[in-house]
């Protein structure tokens, strides 16, 4: 009696335990919201990305449709090269556009992707040949200071 | 001169007993590795441990959870308010729980709660000659007695610091949102968009499944190693918890910045 009694409550510790750990993972974590199981990968080349990370998230029209898997520096053409993963379910044309926006003023930077017009879909392995750089605020601010300096003159 | 060599004998004697000591626990550890044949075998003998160790520290496990998140969501609020960010509340409370707190406040409380115990049973066993006694009968202590208790510390630490994780997130809800007020969706919506599975839970139980190992490994060597006289057990106890904490904190940096960095 006492044996099952014993066991009964080691049940239900171990019981809380898993619902606690479920609970964790689907209510707190992002287990269920963005399960990107199968992906193509993309690369595209930037002049500059800014503060752009690895696992960054890649979104078009606002909805995450896939994440930043890795970026390199081309040592021949002296550029970045971002590796892209895209969600199997989302098609892309050819010509689509790749931009590095930075969410709200201190936010982290995310590949924004716009689609173009082309009957083709990017395939795996692909590049995007349109891209548009990270705004680095200290070249904004110079630009904005030498074109002030030469209008006063 | 004679005082000279006096003091770095000191200093010596303290560095190789120490020494000593973590060799004997290593030592231990590969013994009960060796031995935990039967704590499988006879299931039983895991599972009353693990009533002591686990289900017994439940209660305090989640009390202190509850008051924790609940603190937490009242700092983080009087905090974030100042940036007009109080939404981010639930990040804060899933972040500070799921990846630091749940797992070394659960692993401080262990030690407190159930690594005492371990330590005073054992050297009370030992000092009453209760081991020696099972040798004497060909039993093997060590698979009898200690492996039991250290799988059972393994096992319960991961399930206490969930628990200890979740519960924390609950006082932290009920701070925020049915007390303070903090709209309920994006306290949740928030905290699911910056709370990576792989990332912060994984780890997080990564890190407590390490402080049970060695929280219980700690509680076994004190006992074992205790004098057998009253006021040795009751220094080797003393010593459990001094030890364990300080183990589990400097453990804490050591994963942390491993699984930062990586």
């Amino acid at each position: 009696m006492d044996k099952i009694k014993l066991d009964a409550w080691v049940g239900i510790f171990v019981a809380i335990g898993v619902i606690s750990l479920l609970g964790l993972a689907m209510k707190v974590g992002n287990l269920t919201s963005n399960d990107i199981r199968e992906t193509y990968s993309v690369i595209a080349h930037f002049e500059n990305i800014g503060g752009l990370k690895p696992r960054a998230p890649i979104k078009a029209a606002g909805v995450v449709v896939g994440r930043v898997k890795s970026i390199v520096f081309d040592t021949k053409a002296y550029h970045a090269v971002v590796k892209i993963d895209i969600d199997k379910r989302y098609a892309f044309p050819k010509d689509t556009f790749a931009n590095i926006y930075t969410a709200g003023l201190l936010g982290e930077q995310y590949v924004g992707l716009e689609a173009g017009g082309d009957m083709n879909n990017l395939a795996e392995g692909d590049r995007i040949t349109q891209t548009q750089d990270a705004v680095v605020l200290e070249k904004l601010i110079s630009q904005f200071l030498y074109s002030k300096a030469s209008e006063e003159e | 001169m004679k005082i000279l060599i006096n003091f770095f004998e000191k200093v010596g004697y303290s560095i190789t007993s120490r020494i000593n000591r973590l060799g004997m626990a290593t030592r231990l550890f590969f013994l009960i590795i060796i031995s935990s044949g039967e704590s499988f075998r006879r299931f039983h003998l895991t599972m009353k441990e693990i009533y002591f160790t686990g289900v017994m520290s439940l209660v305090i496990i989640i009390v202190s959870a509850f008051f924790v998140g609940m603190v937490l969501g009242l700092q983080g609020y009087y905090t974030l308010q100042k940036y007009g960010s109080s939404e981010a509340i639930g990040v804060l409370v899933a972040l500070a729980l799921v990846r630091e707190l749940g797992p070394v406040v659960t692993a401080l409380l262990f030690a407190g709660r159930a690594g005492t115990a371990i330590t005073a049973e054992i050297g009370l066993m030992k000092a009453t000659e209760q081991l020696s006694a099972m040798e004497m009968m060909a039993v093997n202590p060590v698979g009898r007695i200690i492996a039991p208790r250290f799988w059972a510390g393994v096992i319960a630490m991961p399930i206490l610091a969930s628990i200890f994780s979740m519960v924390g997130i609950l006082g932290g809800y009920v701070v925020a949102v049915i007390v303070i007020g903090v709209d309920e969706g994006a306290f949740w919506s928030q905290m699911q968009a910056n709370v990576d599975f792989r990332y912060d839970i994984v780890n997080g139980v990564i890190k407590s499944l390490v402080f049970g190992v060695a929280c219980t490994i700690i509680a076994l060597f004190e006992g074992f190693d205790a004098p057998p006289t009253a006021e040795g057990v009751s220094r080797a106890t003393t010593r459990t918890v001094v030890t364990s904490s300080l183990v589990i904190l400097g453990l804490d940096f050591i994963l942390t910045s491993f699984m930062l960095g990586g």
